[in-house]
């Protein structure tokens, strides 16, 4: 049996952690598309989920050889949205890790921080054009609409501000490692 | 590249997979490897594989090997430019092992 959940998740670490959550309790993710998770009832623990943001949108042909590599090594591509990919692993064929040095994880921490940069600009500055037409335009049905979407983006800038200090926080440290160790 | 750079350190994921493919292997064969060797210690990352592969390849020291039964597959295997490579890292942790195994015993008596 299939379900449906609507979330919105704006890192992607505790985003990743609640797709093995679930997986743990048997509802296996099989889909994604903006904001909608579906879920489908399978073994309990029987995959284990990552998620990676790519170079480029994941229909580039670079994307497209990497997502054909990690088929190779018995990984599969569970979903895509825009450059993110959804993976699984059949958690018995052993762990499952994108990355295990730090100059691969600290790349990928530096593209995820960029895209949450990016992510936060856009939303923080519609969030406030919206806020700010209704006032401008005052008395009808749009502009009550504009009110509404406008904090919604806020909200969503308000999450992606400490989303994005929290991937540079873990890539400072694990730079700061990188001086000592391998 | 330069001598200087070519001489330092290889990270532990290049070294193993330098050896790995003194034997032809595609991708899952050097995973597996990497694993059983280190005593999985060692579980390297899909992607980091897939990073280290393709840098590999354009610097010459490991090159695709045709694959007659299964195209589908890309196998890899060491070149004799990346097999110097690994000699030259042998005596650099020779040395490294030396030098620390004679101090500490030293600093034992």
């Amino acid at each position: 049996m299939k379900h449906t959940i609507h979330k919105v998740m704006v890192n992607y670490e505790k985003e990743e952690k609640w797709l093995n959550e679930m997986g743990a309790i048997g509802m296996n993710f099989i889909h994604y598309t903006w904001c909608t998770y579906l879920f489908e009832e399978g073994k309990p623990g029987e995959y284990i989920y990552r998620i990676e943001l790519l170079k480029n949108n994941a229909r580039h042909p670079e994307s497209v050889a990497y997502i054909r590599f990690m088929e190779e090594l018995g990984i599969e591509c569970v979903s895509t949205c825009l450059s993110w990919v959804y993976f699984k692993k059949k958690a018995a064929d052993g762990p499952f890790d994108l990355f295990s040095d730090y100059d691969s994880k600290i790349a990928h921490y530096s593209r995820v921080s960029k895209f949450s940069a990016v992510g936060f600009v856009i939303v923080a500055f519609w969030g406030v054009y919206n806020v700010i037409l209704p006032f401008v335009l005052p008395g009808n049905v749009i502009s009550s609409l504009n009110l509404i979407l406008g904090i919604m983006d806020l909200i969503l800038a308000a999450a992606l501000a400490p989303t994005y200090f929290s991937y540079r926080g873990k890539m400072k440290k694990l730079k700061a490692d990188r001086q000592l160790r391998e | 590249m330069s001598d200087n750079q070519e001489r330092s350190a290889l990270t532990e994921a290049v070294y193993y997979i330098l050896l790995a493919l003194h034997n032809p292997m595609h991708g899952y064969g050097i995973m597996q490897f990497i694993r059983e060797i280190s005593k999985e210690r060692l579980n390297l990352g899909a992607g980091t594989l897939y990073g280290a592969l393709n840098t590999l390849m354009e610097k010459g020291w490991i090159r695709a090997v045709e694959n007659e039964w299964d195209s589908r597959k890309k196998e890899y295997e060491i070149t004799e430019r990346g097999k110097q490579v690994v000699q030259n890292e042998l005596l650099r942790l020779q040395e490294l092992l030396d030098n620390g195994s004679r101090i500490v015993r030293e600093d034992k008596k």
